[in-house]
Formats: structure tokens, C-alpha cells, sequence
């Protein structure tokens, strides 16, 4: 069942160019089928794996650790869950939003690519394989180049190349650090490599090849000092391209580093062996300070979004290197919530656009009193983002601090909670221009059109959701936890 | 009946939030907001008087809203300090409301949705403050407090009013995030529990300065007491409406300040605790600088409303004083200021805005002769500022005299010269202004209209101005009922 997941879309992004030259038209209907079917199997299966345990998938029937095996368990059902939530809402979005963004000519294109891109981040997640994670982790990356590249600015081309050279760099980096393991270890399995590697843990080879590997994906998640792709691929992308690679991007990649040091290495090796829990936690909080105080600086919407996003991924990584059960429990959670405040964030950026084509903060003088139900789902995501308490941003932040206590890391605390404070200055700098601005001409409302404010309404209002109601993410992370502490 | 007893204490603070919801639903009906707020207010009060009645007859009620996780409950608890609090602001939300009524269509507002709407929403949170049975959920009710009051401060949308509520949330929310949350982690990370007990939460903790860390973290965290450092979002609040400053900058957001001060002080932290790690002296030193300071800056200020405020910060000095002279009687000094100063102080805010309302006049200097045109108004604020100078016969004096007899028990005698003086000020600062409205000749360019009294803006004033007569009288009642604290 599970090989689906990644077969519907990939044949969903053959499809598309093929029905594109029928009519352009079609390539919205097969991905949102291709969305909507993808995400009831991975509900499906999700739920399966949770009554029955992990379900494995061995390609051409050949066994691990020779053939190619895809698991599903705990951990990577959150994510394709999330990851495929955020996509369908995205696949309603793009309709009416792309009329604006991108040659229309190109649209079934675009859809193609898009799936193509859907495929690769599932594949990451799904696969149990560190050669197959490479290579899906090339597809994504490849697609959104692509996607970003379609917008319609001079920027985007630009930002698609800067993307392309250092998402290169980082997924080179990934396949050497693969490399070094092969060769110390002869196997690719996750689970083989689970019991290979501890005898070997003070081979110099080991230790370079974990070094590249998580090098490489430290690029592609853009962990601070090497974030520079990311502001502007978000900024100059499509809007639905922005939320979807915020929502998912370097979501997976998340999962693929949580992945890699807990499930091929283990925590002994990462936090005894090689102070990588140490170096990560000092990065992680120069990230979360860092991508606050740029969000503070910037002038153009998305991008303060964007760099919002480079400290949002700083507490990721924070709970991930801190290494233990709370922590790491809310970098899931937080996974799971940034991916809908991100997303809805950006949505509604992309809302402003299409409606009063407004990029600049600046702009958006009394656009409360035009737009005010959209401007209250701006409210939500943003305290969310924040973490005001029954916001979905408060339960992970809460976690990751809870774990940074009981491990003894102080420090992580004043850190934090600046950062917060930033987060809010940012996010009220915004309310406060769209509500007290002088806005000059008509003040007349006009919401979104209905297919914009929808995604945007849900993944907004879920960010409340789930502030309240927490059990779903707590109870889905505790599983994840579960699995990677191996009890 | 069992079943009802065991929501009786959830009951209250939802009768805000039902409140709230109630007149935005219905925000087109005519008169719909008022009638509702009039009615939940009794509701409120109704339900807290049920509390009171179970919390005497000695059951015990608490109730757990949800447990995200053993650290993160929602957990409320009834005993005689939090329903003493409720019963005071929900009663003054009663008459507050009968006053707004004649004062919102004196001003002739526009916004009387947002208004009714986030001032029920404010109670809901102060009374849910009253009752939280732990840190955390103390925490989140104080910031909900703040945020729900950032629109009632920039209600007028001048840019006046945007940069006094940037500063009430830079002040309120900033410190309360960066010192308050931190305490309440580091308290966590020794603890290992965050819930209110008699006997605290550092019993068997050693390190004395770590513990005086906390607690000063704590004491400057709660900047809602608006003691000298930390006081500047008060005077800057004085933008809001009228009925806001009354009940919420003279009752509800600040007694909510010196109530949390008041559980961590006897439920966190432990008065023997303090003693022992000598917390108190700082404690003591800022709030008679307080009391000091505050009245100097209330004689120079020409402002009513502001003369108002900073009698305020210094009347709220006097809880704050009662609370870290750490005996009994002193403690309960605090508490019964805290009803003395509600009734007083609400009295001399109402006749401010009445004075408004009618004359447009904002400044003490203006005043000259007013009491011939509005008699009963200033008769009010006679009885209002007698009772905060604290003679016998009028509320004020009681607390005061608590707080001596607490000081005696202390044994710093040098404190008595800080209320005497303190006293002085109250007069030098209060009495002018009595004695210019009904000695002094009017200006001779106002009006022909002899009396300009409405009967709307007059009864609330009246009311709550022979309240504080009353409880002079029936302190006794008080004493019994608040008892001994810490039992």
C-alpha cells in the first residue's frame, strides 16, 4: 500500500503535460485528485500503522539490506501527513492565484513540476534507504528550482539560480557523506546501517561521512549562517509556491536530519561521541536571534516571512540537537505547527498580492478595514508564530523549552524568549500599519475570492485548533519519540 | 446540584467570555450589548457569590480544564484570596457598566462593539486569573489580560493612542515574557512543579541566590503591579475611555498584577523562604520608593486622569508593601487594600469622565467652581479622596491601619514615616482639587446651564462612593472572611 504514496504522484506529474496538451485546464483537476487521493491513502495507512505497527515496502520484491525498502512508522507518518495536508491546501490555492503569476502557457507545466516536486518531498520522508534519500532529495530540489524559476520577476530567475548552486552544494555534500558510509559500512539500509554503525563509531570515515551528511542537509534546511537561499526563493516565487516550500521544504528535510542522527546513528554517537549535540544547540540559537532580528529589518512582506521562517527552523534544530525526549518532542510539534502558520502566512501574503498587489509592508496602510476577516487569519498565524498561549506555537515552544530545562541548557531560555519577543514586534509591526494606517482612496471591503481565503481560513484556524485541542500532534510526536528512543 | 458544583468555577470566568461572544454575534441588534453586558456582569457576580458561599462552608473546588502534558495543565482553583478578587471585579463590572452606557453616548463612540466586547473578554481573563491553581495558567490568563486590553487602550486610533498601546504591550507583554516566563522555567527546571501549594515550591531548595534570582524575576516580571521601575505603561494607558481606566487601570489589570504577586509570594515562594534568602528588603525598598515617588510626580500633574494614575501606582505600592512585609496582618492589609482602593479609586475615575462627559474639561486647573454645577459628582470624589487619604471613617483608613499595625509586627519603624509622609502627599494632591470645585469662582465664559448632572453617569458614582463609606463599617466582615490567608 505504502508505494502509492509516492507512485500516485509521480504518475499524476506524467500525466499532466500529457492532458495539458488537450486542454491546459486539465492539470489543476489531476492534482487536486492526485493531492486528494495521495492524502486519504496516507491518512489510510497512517491510521493502519498506528494499530498494527511500522509498514515496510521492498521494491521488486528484493530484500533489504539489498533491495530498496520503503517504511512507513511513527516519525514519517507526521510528516507526510502534514506535508500532504499542506499540499492539497496549496493545490486549492494555486488555481485562482497562479492567473496572476505565472505565463499561463506554462500551466500544465507548472502542475507537472509541482507534483514532481510532491513526489520527492514524500519520497524523502517515505524512503527507508540513504542512496533513495538522495536521490528523492534531488527531485525535490530540482523541481523547485524550477518552480521557483516560473515566477514571473526578474528576481525569481535569479533566486532559482543562488538556490540551484547551494541546494547542489548541500545535496553533493549529502550524497559524499552517503558515500563514506557505504564505504565503511557496504550497506544503504537505515535499519542495517542501525547496527552496523556502532561498532564503528571511531572510524574517521564514519565520522566525515556523518559530518557531510549532515553538512548537507543542514544547506538544504538552511540553518543560519547558511540560510542565503532561502529569503529570496520564498520572496520571489509564486505565493503558492512560497507556502508550499515553507510548509514542506525544509520541513523534510527536518525529518530527514532527525532521521539520520537518531535512526542510522544514535544518540550516544551524536551527543558522546561527536559534540555535534553541543555545536548544533549555539548554531540553533544564533539562528532563532538571527532570523528574528533580519525578519525585524526587512521591508518587503514575504521576505520577512521568510527570514521568520530561518528562526522558526532555528527551534527545529534546537530541539533536535538538544537530544532529549521533550525537545525533540516539541521539534516535531513544531514541525508539524510551523508547517500551518508558515503556510497560512504566506497564503494570505500571496492574498494581498492577487487582490491590492501589495509586496511591501509599507502598503498595507488600513488594509484591516478592507480585508478584515482576512487580516484576522494574518492575526491567528501571526500570534501562533509568536506562541501567545492556545495558539498552536505555544505547545511546541513550551516542549522544546521544557526539554532544554531538564537537560540543564539555561541559556536556551532568555534565548527564546527574546526571540519570541521579536517575533512579536515583527508581527505587530504589520497589525498595527494595517489597522491604524491612513490608507489613501476607498475603503470599501473586499475579501479574498473564495478559493484563496479558504486554504488560508483552514490552515489558520488549525493553528488555533491545535493550540486547544493537542492531543493529536502531542500524541502523534509521542509515537514518533517512541520510535526513535526505540521502546 | 453536585454536578453544577463541580463547573460553578468555570462558570465565572465563562460568563465573559459567553459575554463577549453574545454581543458579536448579535453586534447589529440595538441595545442588545449593553443589556447583555448588564446581564452577564450580575451573572458574574452571582456565580463568584456561589464560589464564595461553597469556599465558606469549606469545599473544595477546582476544576482542570486540560492536561497537554504533566507540565502544561489548565487548572483552576477556588479559595478566599481569588474569590474575594472576583467578587470585587465583577461587582464594579456591574456598575461600570450602567456608567459606560451614558458615557459611550456622551462621547458620542462609534466602536461600542469592540468596546463591550473586549472589556468582557478582559474580565473573563481577570477572573480566570483570580482562580488559576497554578503558574502556568496565571501566566497565560495575565498575558490574555494584556492583549485583551490593547484594544480598548488604542480605541480612539490616533496616533497617540497606537504609541501608548505600542508601549502598554511593550512593557506589559515584553517584561512579563522576558523575566516572568523565564521564572516560571527556571522554577520548573528546580521543581520539577508549577503548582500553587501552602507550603511552596522551594522547601527543600538550597542555592539562595539562584532562589533570589527567581524571585526578583518574578517581582519585575509583573509589570501589572506598576511599581517605580517598571510603571510607565500605566500614566500612557490613561488614553483609553474612561470606564477602561476605571475598571481596568484602577481595579482589574493592575490588582491582577499585585494578585499574582500575591501567590508567588505565599504559594510559590513562601514568606519563611523569603525571610531566609532576605528577598524582602528589595521588595520593600521599591515599593515605599514607590509610594514616595508616585505622589511626588501625582502633585505636579495637571491632568486629572493622570493625577489619577499616578495615585494609583502608588496606592497599588501599599498592596505591594502589605505582600513583602510577609506576616499576617500585613498580608491582609494588601488584600483589603486591594477592595479599598477598587471602591475609592473607581469612584474618582467615574467622576473624572463624568466631568468630561459633561464640560469637556480634562485638567485639574480648569476646575475651578465646578462643584456648583455638578454638586453630587464632586461631593463623590470627596468621599473618594477621603477614603484614599485614608481618614477614619471612610474605607481607606482600614487598610492603612492594617498596614501600620503590620509594620509594628515587622519592626522597621522607619516605614511609618513613609505612609505618614505618603498620607500628606494623598491630601496635598486630592484635597486641592475638592477645594476648588466648591470654593472657587467658575471662569466667566462657560455656560448658563446651572446643573449639568445625568442621572446615569451620577448613580454609579454614588454607589460606589457609599461603598466605600460602608466598608468602613463592615470591615469586620472582610477580616472574617479573607481569615487567616495562609490556612
Amino acid at each position: 500500500m505504502i508505494v502509492y504514496i509516492v507512485l500516485i504522484p509521480l504518475l499524476s506529474s506524467l500525466l499532466t503535460p500529457i492532458l495539458g496538451l488537450i486542454n491546459r485546464k486539465t492539470g489543476f483537476f489531476v492534482t487536486l485528485i492526485n493531492a486528494i487521493l495521495t492524502f486519504t491513502i496516507i491518512i489510510y495507512s497512517t491510521r493502519k500503522v498506528y494499530i498494527y505497527g511500522p509498514e515496510r515496502y521492498f521494491f521488486g520484491g528484493f530484500e533489504p539490506p539489498y533491495g530498496i525498502e520503503y517504511v512507513l512508522d511513527g516519525l514519517n507518518s507526521v510528516i507526510i501527513l502534514i506535508i500532504a495536508f499542506i499540499y492539497l491546501l496549496s493545490v486549492l490555492y494555486s488555481k485562482k492565484s497562479l492567473e496572476k503569476e505565472i505565463e499561463q502557457k506554462r500551466i500544465s507545466l507548472f502542475y507537472c513540476i509541482m507534483n514532481l516536486y510532491f513526489t520527492g518531498i514524500l519520497g524523502i520522508a517515505i524512503t527507508g534507504d540513504i542512496f533513495n534519500l538522495y536521490v528523492f532529495i534531488e527531485i525535490a530540489s530540482l523541481s523547485a528550482y524550477t518552480l521557483i524559476a516560473m515566477g514571473l520577476k526578474r528576481e525569481s530567475l535569479m533566486a532559482s539560480y543562488n538556490y540551484l548552486i547551494i541546494g547542489t552544494i548541500g545535496a553533493t555534500f549529502v550524497l559524499i557523506g552517503i558515500g563514506y558510509i557505504f564505504m565503511a559500512t557496504g550497506s544503504l539500509n537505515m535499519a542495517d546501517l542501525k547496527l552496523r554503525l556502532p561498532s564503528l563509531y571511531h572510524s574517521k570515515m564514519v565520522r566525515t561521512g556523518f559530518t557531510f551528511l549532515t553538512l548537507g542537509l543542514m544547506l538544504k534546511l538552511a540553518l543560519f549562517p547558511l540560510h542565503i537561499w532561502l529569503p529570496n526563493a520564498y520572496t520571489y516565487s509564486p505565493s503558492t509556491i512560497s507556502a508550499l516550500l515553507a510548509g514542506t521544504g525544509t520541513k523534510v528535510s527536518a525529518y530527514a536530519l532527525i532521521r539520520i542522527l537518531y535512526s542510522v546513528f544514535t544518540i550516544d554517537f551524536d551527543v558522546n561521541i561527536i559534540p555535534f549535540s553541543k555545536i548544533f544547540i549555539f548554531l540553533s540559537l544564533i539562528a532563532i536571534v538571527m532570523g528574528s532580528l533580519l525578519a525585524l529589518a526587512q521591508k518587503n512582506l514575504k521576505k520577512m516571512l521568510a527570514y521568520s521562517s530561518i528562526g522558526q527552523i532555528g527551534y527545529i534544530t534546537l530541539g533536535i540537537s538538544l537530544a532529549n525526549e521533550s525537545a525533540l518532542q516539541g521539534s516535531i510539534i513544531h514541525i508539524f505547527n510551523h508547517s500551518l502558520m508558515k503556510t497560512a502566512l504566506f497564503f494570505i501574503a500571496g492574498g494581498f498580492f492577487y487582490k491590492q498587489g501589495i509586496e511591501n509592508i509599507q502598503d498595507l496602510k488600513g488594509i484591516a478595514r478592507k480585508m478584515p476577516l482576512t487580516m484576522s487569519l494574518f492575526i491567528i498565524a501571526g500570534l501562533s508564530l509568536v506562541g501567545v498561549p492556545f495558539t498552536a506555537g505555544f505547545i511546541s515552544k513550551w516542549y522544546i523549552v521544557i526539554g532544554a530545562v531538564e537537560s540543564k541548557y539555561y541559556i536556551v531560555i532568555p534565548v527564546i524568549l527574546l526571540s519570541s519577543i521579536l517575533s512579536l514586534v515583527y508581527i505587530w509591526r504589520v497589525l498595527e500599519i494595517s489597522y491604524f494606517g491612513e490608507s489613501n482612496g476607498n475603503e470599501h471591503k473586499e475579501e479574498l475570492p473564495v478559493p484563496l481565503f479558504f486554504p488560508a481560513m483552514i490552515s489558520s484556524v488549525l493553528c488555533i485548533f491545535f493550540g486547544i485541542y493537542t492531543e493529536l500532534p502531542v500524541e502523534l510526536s509521542k509515537r514518533a519519540i517512541e520510535i526513535l528512543w526505540g521502546y | 446540584m453536585e454536578y453544577i458544583k463541580e463547573f460553578l468555577i468555570i462558570l465565572v470566568p465563562l460568563s465573559g467570555l459567553i459575554c463577549s461572544l453574545l454581543i458579536y454575534i448579535f453586534r447589529n441588534e440595538k441595545y442588545f450589548k449593553e443589556v447583555i453586558s448588564v446581564i452577564s456582569s450580575f451573572c458574574m457576580f452571582v456565580f463568584s457569590l456561589l464560589v464564595g458561599r461553597e469556599v465558606i462552608s469549606g469545599n473544595f473546588l477546582s476544576y482542570e480544564l486540560f492536561n497537554l502534558s504533566p507540565t502544561l495543565s489548565i487548572y483552576f482553583k477556588a479559595d478566599r484570596p481569588a474569590v474575594l478578587f472576583a467578587l470585587v471585579a465583577s461587582f464594579l463590572w456591574i456598575i461600570t457598566n450602567f456608567y459606560s452606557i451614558e458615557y459611550l453616548k456622551g462621547t458620542k463612540d462609534k466602536k461600542e462593539t469592540s468596546f463591550y466586547c473586549y472589556f468582557a473578554l478582559t474580565l473573563f481573563a481577570t477572573t480566570a486569573l483570580a482562580f488559576s491553581g497554578n503558574i502556568v495558567t496565571t501566566f497565560i490568563f495575565y498575558e490574555l489580560i494584556t492583549i485583551f486590553t490593547y484594544p480598548l487602550v488604542t480605541h480612539k486610533g490616533t496616533k497617540e493612542a497606537v504609541s501608548a498601546g505600542r508601549k502598554y504591550l511593550a512593557y506589559l507583554m515584553g517584561l512579563s515574557i522576558l523575566f516572568f516566563l523565564t521564572a516560571l522555567f527556571l522554577t520548573y527546571g528546580i521543581t520539577e512543579s508549577l503548582n500553587f501549594q501552602e507550603k511552596g515550591l522551594f522547601a527543600s531548595y538550597e542555592n539562595k541566590k539562584l532562589l533570589i534570582l527567581i524571585l526578583f524575576l518574578y517581582f519585575f516580571g509583573i509589570a501589572k503591579t506598576a511599581v517605580i521601575p517598571i510603571h510607565h505603561w500605566l500614566p500612557t494607558a490613561m488614553i483609553a475611555p474612561t470606564p477602561v481606566s476605571a475598571l481596568l487601570h484602577a481595579v482589574a489589570v493592575v490588582k491582577a498584577g499585585v494578585f499574582t504577586l500575591f501567590r508567588v509570594l505565599n504559594y510559590v515562594f513562601t514568606p519563611e523562604i523569603i525571610l531566609k534568602i532576605n528577598g524582602h528588603f528589595l521588595l520593600i525598598a521599591i515599593s515605599s520608593a514607590t509610594i514616595i515617588i508616585a505622589s511626588l510626580i501625582a502633585l505636579k500633574q495637571d491632568n486629572l486622569k493622570l493625577r489619577l494614575a499616578y495615585s494609583t501606582i502608588s496606592q497599588l505600592s501599599y498592596v505591594v508593601l502589605g505582600f513583602s512585609l510577609l506576616n499576617k496582618i500585613s498580608t491582609l492589609a494588601g488584600l483589603s487594600h486591594i477592595i479599598m482602593h477598587a471602591f475609592g479609586k473607581i469612584t474618582l475615575f467615574f467622576c473624572a469622565g463624568a466631568i468630561y462627559v459633561q464640560t469637556h474639561k480634562t485638567e485639574v486647573s480648569q476646575l475651578s467652581g465646578i462643584g456648583k454645577r455638578m454638586p453630587f459628582t464632586m461631593f463623590a470624589f470627596a468621599i473618594g479622596s477621603l477614603s484614599m487619604i485614608g481618614i477614619p471613617g471612610f474605607g481607606g483608613f482600614v487598610s492603612k491601619f492594617l498596614l501600620f499595625k503590620g509594620i509594628s509586627d515587622f519592626g522597621n519603624y522607619w516605614l511609618f514615616f513613609v505612609l505618614g509622609l505618603s498620607t500628606l502627599l494623598n491630601a496635598s494632591y486630592f484635597l486641592p482639587i475638592v477645594y476648588k470645585a466648591f470654593f472657587e469662582e467658575p471662569e466667566k465664559t462657560e455656560g448658563h446651564r446651572k446643573n449639568l448632572e445625568s442621572l446615569f453617569l451620577l448613580i454609579p458614582v454614588l454607589v460606589t462612593a457609599l461603598i466605600s463609606v460602608l466598608l468602613f463599617f463592615a470591615c469586620s466582615y472582610i477580616y472574617d472572611f479573607i481569615g487567616d490567608v495562609r490556612s
